[in-house]
C-alpha cells in the first residue's frame, strides 16, 4: 500500500494527486492518441465513446455532484445539436461561433429549467425535467423553419477553422480534445469553492445555506454549466450521427444518460467515463448477441436431440428479436447496479486496485455501508 | 451597541405558537447558554437567527445591523455559524473538504476563474487551506483530515461540524446542543473547547444544552425557556434554583 506523503498546501489543491497518478494520465493520453492507428476500423465507435463521455461529465455534474436528477439531458443535447447546425450551416457562421452558439442557448435553456428546480426536489424535479425534454421534442417536430421538422436535417461534415475534420480519423482527434477540454475544466470547478459548494447542496442543503451558499445560485448555476456542456456535446453529435431527426431526442435517450451516471458510479469523473464507455458499447454487444445467443442456445439443446434444438433456437430468436428489449436490459442493469453496486463500475474500480494493494488483508468490511444518523427532517 | 439582541421573537407553527415574545441580549465576548424542556423552542430560537425560519413578529439585531429579514446564506456573510442538533455534515466529502465548505462565506473567486483555474484560485485555495488547517490543529482533528464523513464515529463527527464552524471565521458562534450523544469524556473536551473558543479565538458563543454540568463549567449567562416563554434568567445557578425552572422540568 503506497500513501501519499505530503508537505506543501498546494498539493492538496493540485490537479492530479502525485506523480505517479499525472504519468498515469499522461501515458493513457499517448496510448489515446495512437490508438487510431491500432485499431482504425473502431475510431468511430470510440469517437461515440468520448461525446457520450461528456454527457456523463455533464450529467455526474448535476447528478453526481448537486444531487438533482434530471431526466431531461436528451432536450439539453438536442438543443445543442440543432443550435450547431443552424447557425454554422444555415447562417454559413464559422465553426467556432457556431459551437460556442450552442454553449450559450443551451446553457440558457439550463437556467431556464433551473429556476422552477429550485422549489422541487427528489422526483418531482426529475418528473419536471422529462416534462421539459417531452416539449422541446414537441417543439423539434414543429419548428421546422429551423430543425426540418420530422423531415430531419442533413448535418455537412465538420470544418473548423478552414480545416476539413470529416474523416473518422481526424473527427476522433476533434472529440478527445472536446473531451479533455470538458473534464479539465470540470475538475477545475470541482477543485473550487463552487464545486465545494454543489457537494455541500447534495449532502445538506440546510448546512450548505448555513454556511453562507445561496441554494439559487449554486443550483442554477450546476443546470446552467451541465446543460453548457450538454450543449457541446450536441455540437459534436450532430456531426457524429450525420442527420437529425427529432426521435433521436427521445426519453430513452435521456434514460441512457442516466444509466452513465449511475452504472458508472456517481460522485465521480471516472464513474462519467466509465458508464460512458459502458452505454456506448453496450447496444453493439446486444445486437451481436441477438444473433449469437439464439444458436448457441439451439446448439446446447441440440443434445437433446434435433427437433429440441430447432424448437429452442426459434423460440429464442423470437424472444431477442422482439422490439423493447434493448432498454428494458437498460434498465434491468440500472435496478441490478443500484442493489447490488450504488457505487458503480467507479467504485467496483476502486475496490478491485484495494484488493491488490493490501494483499492479502483485504477486508470485506472495508465498503460496508453504515447506518447512518438520522438527520433533522423538522428543517425540509 | 449591544452585539445580539433578540426582540420579543415570536413564531407560528399553525395554530402551535412555538414562540411566544422571547427577549434577551447577547453581549460580546460572553458564553451565553440556552436551556429549557424537550418542545420550548430552543432550536427554534436558532433556526430563527439562521433565518431558517421566518419569525411572525420581533426583531433581531446583531452589530447594530437589523437581520430579521437578512437572506439565510447572507447570515454566515455576516458572521454568525452554527452547528447543528442531528449533525448535518457532508457525508459523502472528506474532513477537509467539509472544513473548507465552511471558508464559503469568505469565497473570493469568480466562476469564469475557477473555471480556469488561474494562479489567483490557486492561491486562495492555498489560504483557506491553510485556515482549515489551524481549525484542524486547534480541535486535534489531524489523524481524521482526509477521512469521509461516512467513515467516522459519533464523537468526531460532533467536532468536525464545530470545526467547520469556526472555518467560517464567525464573531457569533451557535452551537445547538454541542454535547448531545458524546461520552463523558468528550463532553469535557468540548467544554475545553468552548472556553478555548472564548478565550484564545475571542468568539462570542450561544449554545442550547441540556448537560448541566457542561453548561455551569461554561456559561456565564443561562435562559431558561419553557412552552415557548423566557421563565429565567442568570448565571447556571440562579437559572438552576429557579423555582419556574424545577417547575417546568419537574412539573407540580
Amino acid at each position: 500500500m503506497r500513501f501519499v506523503f505530503k508537505t506543501s498546501y498546494g498539493q492538496d489543491v493540485a490537479l492530479f494527486r502525485d506523480g505517479v497518478q499525472r504519468n498515469t494520465y499522461i501515458a493513457l493520453f499517448l496510448a489515446l492518441l495512437v490508438l487510431p492507428l491500432l485499431v482504425p476500423e473502431y475510431v468511430g465507435d470510440i469517437s461515440l465513446v468520448f461525446i457520450y463521455s461528456l454527457c456523463g461529465v455533464s450529467l455526474m455534474v448535476l447528478t453526481g455532484y448537486t444531487g438533482l436528477v434530471s431526466l431531461g439531458h436528451a432536450a439539453f443535447i438536442g438543443i445543442g445539436a440543432y443550435v450547431y447546425v443552424f447557425v454554422s450551416q444555415d447562417w454559413g457562421m464559422p465553426w467556432i461561433v457556431g459551437v460556442a452558439a450552442a454553449v450559450v442557448v443551451t446553457a440558457a435553456s439550463g437556467v431556464l429549467v433551473g429556476l422552477p428546480a429550485l422549489r422541487m426536489t427528489g422526483v418531482y424535479l426529475s418528473i419536471a425535467t422529462l416534462a421539459f425534454a417531452l416539449i422541446i421534442q414537441e417543439v423539434f417536430t414543429r419548428w421546422d423553419a429551423v430543425t426540418g421538422g420530422l423531415k430531419g436535417k442533413a448535418v455537412s461534415r465538420v470544418v473548423a477553422f478552414g480545416v476539413p475534420l470529416g474523416t473518422d480519423e481526424r473527427f476522433y482527434f476533434l472529440c478527445l480534445a472536446f473531451l479533455l477540454a470538458g473534464l479539465w475544466l470540470t475538475a477545475n470547478l470541482l477543485r473550487s469553492p463552487t464545486g465545494r459548494a454543489w457537494v455541500a447542496i447534495r449532502d445538506s442543503e440546510v448546512a450548505a445555506q448555513s454556511m453562507g451558499v445561496n441554494l439559487a445560485v449554486y443550483k442554477t448555476m450546476a443546470f446552467a454549466y451541465s446543460a453548457g456542456l450538454m450543449g457541446m456535446a450536441g455540437a459534436l453529435f450532430a456531426h457524429k450521427i450525420g442527420f437529425l431527426a427529432p426521435d433521436i431526442f427521445s426519453v430513452l435517450f435521456s434514460i441512457q444518460f442516466l444509466l452513465m451516471v449511475v452504472v458508472g458510479g456517481l460522485g465521480s469523473l471516472h464513474g462519467a467515463v466509465f458508464g460512458a464507455v459502458f452505454v456506448a458499447l453496450l447496444p453493439v454487444l446486444i445486437s451481436q448477441s441477438r444473433d449469437a445467443v439464439p444458436v448457441w442456445a439451439g446448439h446446447a439443446f441440440a443434445l437433446f436431440g434435433k427437433d429440441a434444438g430447432n424448437a429452442v433456437f426459434s423460440a429464442v430468436d423470437r424472444f431477442v428479436k422482439q422490439p423493447g428489449l434493448e432498454p428494458g436490459i437498460f434498465g434491468l442493469i440500472l435496478v441490478l447496479f443500484i442493489l447490488f453496486e450504488p457505487l458503480g463500475i467507479y467504485g467496483r474500480w476502486v475496490k478491485i486496485r484495494l484488493y491488490f494493494s493490501v494483499f492479502p488483508l483485504y477486508k470485506h468490511a472495508t465498503f460496508r455501508r453504515q447506518k447512518s444518523y438520522m438527520r433533522s427532517e423538522r428543517l425540509r | 451597541m449591544t452585539f445580539f439582541k433578540a426582540d420579543g421573537l415570536a413564531i407560528n407553527f399553525g395554530g402551535i405558537r412555538a414562540l411566544d415574545g422571547v427577549s434577551f441580549e447577547v453581549a460580546t465576548g460572553e458564553v451565553f447558554t440556552i436551556i429549557g424542556p424537550n418542545g420550548a423552542g430552543k432550536t427554534t430560537i436558532f433556526n430563527l437567527i439562521s433565518r431558517i425560519y421566518d419569525p411572525s413578529e420581533g426583531r433581531m439585531t446583531f452589530c447594530g445591523e437589523d437581520i430579521t429579514r437578512v437572506p439565510p446564506h447572507e447570515i454566515a456573510r455576516r458572521g454568525i455559524a452554527r452547528t447543528f442538533q442531528n449533525i448535518e455534515l457532508f457525508e459523502h466529502a472528506s474532513v477537509l473538504q467539509n472544513l473548507l465548505l465552511g471558508r464559503h462565506a469568505h469565497k473570493r473567486s469568480g466562476f469564469v476563474e475557477e473555471l480556469l483555474f488561474l494562479p489567483r484560485v490557486e492561491r486562495l485555495e492555498v489560504e483557506h487551506r491553510e485556515a482549515a488547517e489551524k481549525v484542524i490543529d486547534f480541535l486535534d482533528l489531524q489523524p481524521y483530515r482526509d477521512s469521509l464523513i461516512v467513515n467516522l464515529p459519533y464523537g468526531v463527527r460532533k467536532v468536525v461540524e464545530l470545526g467547520r464552524a469556526l472555518c467560517a471565521e464567525p464573531k457569533l458562534l451557535l452551537l445547538d446542543e454541542p454535547s448531545s450523544g458524546l461520552s463523558v469524556e468528550e463532553t469535557e473536551d468540548m467544554a475545553f473547547w468552548i472556553q478555548d473558543i472564548q478565550n484564545v479565538l475571542g468568539i462570542t458563543v450561544l449554545m442550547v444544552e441540556h448537560d448541566m454540568s457542561l453548561v455551569s463549567a461554561v456559561s456565564e449567562r443561562v435562559l431558561a425557556l419553557n412552552y415557548g416563554r423566557a421563565i429565567a434568567l442568570g448565571t447556571a445557578r440562579e437559572v438552576q434554583d429557579h423555582p419556574e425552572v424545577i417547575k417546568a422540568y419537574l412539573g407540580g
